[in-house]
């Protein structure tokens, strides 16, 4: 593979061949760029960049793990995270599925995650783009101003070894173009935001980002507090991408094998609707969560996770993966400052057939809900409590219509998984680990005056 | 940590662009970590990281640069890159002279939790273990930690002040997954301070296993929330995360000067309920959000910033006050040499009220909420809305705590929720460590309240 963070690569196998006898080694590599751009009135407001980069060692002896980490590629300081490692291996309670990831003949699929151009590109133009993005916003005669208005972008290698003969490396770029634009006076304020994501600057799409951060912010204007009710909601793609992540996290084997999903002990049964089919595939190069590898060096692959409604797979890392007696999912990520948690990379449903309007207007009467707040907070996991804050437009007539807020959308997370009544074909990838898509789902409690 | 010579010179190159304001923040950070699951000790953890942030202010325009190399050639070139965001033409250099200052009420440790044995940590994740399981067989899960962190930072920049701080936290949780005929419930509890190791001495983690555990399974039993504007009381400390997040934040300068801030042009006015004075502090010993100088080098300070319901100020940082031609709070934090400094709560409370009682806040309602605990929370400063998780809660029927009710968010604004203060009481709790976080930096607060009763505020319950 050409740009291959060698040097890093090298940096993993020196560490991971530094095993004693008797010991497993692993060494997770990264180094990162990134530059910020913020704007205000037409001027650079903040400009910062970075280069950051860093060890995470695990180590693995009698069935015990250890974990050390330093901000540092520095020769003596890894080698004294090693030692670290070592040492606090001997304090872990000896667990059976303890171990690192062994070469499972999965192959790597081939992502080119990675575009020349956000280095190449002069840091004057990527302000300009923020620039574009302010200017824009704040001609709109309905905004008041922005909070900020910002280019954002990344650079991050990766290279991985264990001792027991995985070393892989993987690297990506990516950009993003955000504003959050204000409307009305005091307390009639109302937000929106905008965002675009690409691999490269050249994918940035401004007109999307002032037209999202103008429209949501000022369609709002005039909002109300509901009457409390039960109502079909149909969720904006964005606020579908968050409530997926959480289904998504139900799937983690880690919290199913500790009792802390409620999925815990339903695979096999239904509990969606049968319209509702979601894979993870880290694999599709669209996904922002892409990635060939996860983070303990195994080839990523594609778990569908809900088939037509019946509860299809969780996802696993090594360790999780052999306390349940099923391989690993390649689903381990982390950062260099932790050991491995299991996430979902990339998880999507299949599209329906109808475009965003026509979900409107087949829904009829119901909240289209613009955002969530307190989504982390207001879903308990284990029992499926569901309760978040909202804003968003009622739906009259199949179109939208007045205006709300300061209300709360509740129900659990299987009533409202097997209360899915349409997806929409509107899918579509941006930030985050989940597809963004239109979905109406029946049966909410709209709680408001 | 780094020399004084070489501080000069890099300042020096800083400002060699033009800028107006140079400043050099290096840190180095220690951190430790146990975790205890399922009876097992699943892992150590240690980290550190040291680096350093060069930054240059030229108007408006901020430039930053960092890294990880402290050497003078690592420094310099981050000064380069730093000052050439920020450059203006026809610049001239500038000699820069430190004068070293040595902050009041810096940390004093009793017990350096990097002296303590591994094998105590270990001792007491596992004695809080059994605390929790011991005759309670519906207790399904727990899950103890342990972390310490230890930072130190130099602050010196080109009005010439040199200064250094050293602080150190420690934190223990616990968490508790309680089973019942009804599903599973969680319950937890957690302490911090910018303490060491002496936090022990303070706390005893079995007791705060029993009670997280008790949490828990009292909630097998709970009903679900109702849906709807009720009265609100919430109990000291449990709910300092509302205030926080729905009126601190308003106070921040720099979200004030972009007219996204509800309190905006409010200064001298009511804000609040005339029971309500809130403070900022960061010179309270051992809070969670204590220190001796904030992350650009200012002394902590304590700042009111509602007194009888009136507005006094907002908090400041360097750059947001030299602008407004006015000295800093002391305010200005960042999460790591990664980031730039912003401005940031230290300690937020509300000051109790002598006179009233928790039983009298509670006596007078009919039918509403009693909030022993919220959970995280989030708000929309432009507007004041906020949504916070309530992880305890009972339902208050004439006048009587009574049943408990399953978990549900509280949403309101934060604004309309001080002037609906109804009462506070004379009982006061810092609560638990929180982490605060703004623009993707976190940084460790403290949150307060007495208990309070609000008059309405809309529950997402279930329940009609």
């Amino acid at each position: 593979m050409t740009g291959r963070p060698d040097d890093l690569v090298a940096l993993a196998v020196q560490v991971a061949d530094r095993g004693e006898p008797g010991e497993q080694v692993e060494a997770y590599v990264l180094r990162g760029t990134e530059l910020t751009a913020r704007v205000s009135a037409g001027e650079v407001e903040q400009l910062s960049s970075a280069t950051s980069e860093g060890v995470g060692l695990r180590v693995v002896r009698d069935r015990r793990i250890g974990f050390a980490w330093a901000g540092s590629l520095d020769p003596a300081i890894v080698a004294e995270t090693l030692a670290d490692a070592r040492d606090n291996a001997s304090f872990a309670t000896p667990d059976e599925h303890a171990g690192l990831a062994q070469p499972d003949g999965v192959e790597a699929v081939e992502l080119d995650l990675w575009r020349d151009d956000v280095a190449a590109t002069a840091t004057a133009d990527k302000v300009a783009l923020a620039a574009e993005v302010e200017r824009r916003v704040l001609a709109d005669p309905g905004i008041r101003g922005l909070r900020f208005a910002e280019y954002q972008d990344g650079r991050t290698e990766v290279a991985v070894a264990t001792s027991t003969g995985l070393v892989t490396s993987r690297r990506s770029t990516t950009a993003y173009l955000s504003c959050l634009a204000m409307a009305g006076e005091g307390d009639g304020t109302t937000t929106g935001s905008g965002l675009s994501f690409g691999r490269a600057v050249a994918d940035l799409d401004a007109d999307r980002v002032v037209g999202d951060a103008v429209t949501h912010a000022t369609r709002m204007q005039g909002a109300a507090k509901p009457a409390s009710a039960t109502v079909t909601v149909v969720l904006d793609p964005w606020v579908t991408a968050s409530v997926l992540a959480v289904v998504a996290s139900l799937c983690n084997g880690e919290a199913v094998l500790k009792g802390r999903s409620l999925f815990g002990s339903r695979l096999g049964e239904e509990v969606a609707s049968p319209l509702l089919t979601l894979v993870d595939d880290p694999t599709n190069p669209s996904a922002s969560g892409a990635s060939a590898y996860d983070a303990e060096g195994l080839a990523t692959r594609p778990t569908p996770l809900i088939e037509g409604g019946v509860l299809r797979s969780f996802l696993y890392d090594t360790r999780w993966g052999r306390a349940a007696g099923r391989p690993s999912t390649a689903s381990a990520t982390r950062s260099f400052k932790g050991t491995p948690g299991i996430s979902a990379r990339a998880v999507a449903p299949s599209p329906g057939t109808l475009s965003h309007e026509e979900v409107l207007a087949a829904v009829g009467e119901g909240l289209y809900v613009q955002s969530v707040a307190g989504l982390h907070s207001g879903v308990d996991r284990i029992s499926g409590d569901f309760s978040v804050g909202c804003e968003g437009l009622m739906i009259r007539g199949g179109t939208l219509a007045e205006p709300v807020k300061e209300c709360t959308i509740a129900s659990t997370l299987l009533r409202m998984l097997q209360g899915v009544v349409h997806v929409g074909a509107d899918l579509e990838w941006a930030t985050g680990s989940c597809a963004r898509v239109t979905l109406a789902i029946d049966g909410l409690s709209l709680g408001g005056t | 940590m780094i020399d004084e010579q070489v501080l000069a010179r890099v300042l020096g190159t800083a400002l060699r662009g033009g800028g107006e304001f140079a400043e050099v923040f290096a840190e180095d950070r220690r951190s430790s970590s146990a975790r205890l699951e399922d009876g097992k000790i699943e892992e150590l953890t240690s980290g550190r990281e040291r680096g350093a942030g060069v930054r240059v202010v030229t108007g408006p325009t901020t430039g930053y640069a960092h890294t990880a190399d402290l050497s003078e050639a690592g420094l310099l070139a981050a000064a380069e890159v730093a000052s050439a965001a920020a450059r203006v033409s026809g610049a001239t250099s500038r000699v820069v002279d430190l004068d070293r200052r040595t902050p009041q009420g810096s940390q004093v440790v009793e017990e350096r939790p990097e002296d303590v044995a591994k094998a105590r940590k270990v001792e007491l994740l596992l004695a809080a273990d059994e605390a929790a399981r011991h005759g309670r067989p519906a207790v399904a899960q727990v899950s103890t930690s342990t972390s310490d962190n230890r930072r130190r930072t130099l602050i010196a920049n080109s009005d010439g002040l040199l200064v250094e701080d050293d602080v150190t936290r420690t934190r223990f949780g616990v968490q508790c997954v309680a089973q019942g005929d009804t599903g599973l419930q969680t319950g937890h509890r957690s302490v911090g301070a910018s303490v060491g190791f002496e936090l022990f001495d303070r706390w005893d983690v079995e007791q705060l296993a029993a009670e997280a555990a008790d949490t828990a399974i009292r909630k097998l039993a709970a009903r679900p929330a109702p849906a709807g504007v009720v009265p609100v009381v919430l109990a000291a400390g449990g709910g300092g995360v509302l205030f926080h997040e729905a009126c601190g934040h308003g106070l921040e300068a720099d979200l004030v000067e972009k007219d996204t801030s509800v309190f905006r042009g409010r200064i001298g006015t009511q804000v609040a309920s005339s029971l309500v004075t809130l403070i900022d502090d960061a010179t309270v010993a051992g809070e969670w959000g204590t220190f001796a100088v904030d992350d650009e080098g200012a002394p902590a300070q304590r700042t009111v910033l509602i007194q009888d319901g009136v507005l006094q100020d907002y908090m400041w940082d360097l750059v947001r006050a030299r602008r407004a031609g006015r000295p800093s709070t002391g305010n200005g934090r960042r999460e790591t040499y990664q980031h730039l400094p912003m401005v940031r709560m230290t300690n937020t409370f509300l000051a109790p009220n002598p006179g009233t009682t928790l039983d009298d806040l509670i006596g007078e309602v009919e039918h509403g909420v009693f909030c022993k605990t919220l959970g995280g929370g989030q708000v929309n400063t432009a507007t004041g809305d906020f949504v916070f998780g309530m992880t305890e809660a009972f339902l208050i029927e004439g006048g009587r705590v009574t049943e408990p009710l399953r978990a549900a968010n509280l949403i309101g604004n934060g604004p309309q929720a001080l002037l609906d203060i109804e009462g506070l009481a004379d009982d006061f709790d810092m609560g638990w460590p929180g982490t605060c976080g703004k623009d993707g930096q976190g940084v460790p607060v403290g949150m307060g309240i007495p208990s309070l009763r609000v008059g309405g505020l809309t529950v997402g319950g279930t329940a009609r």
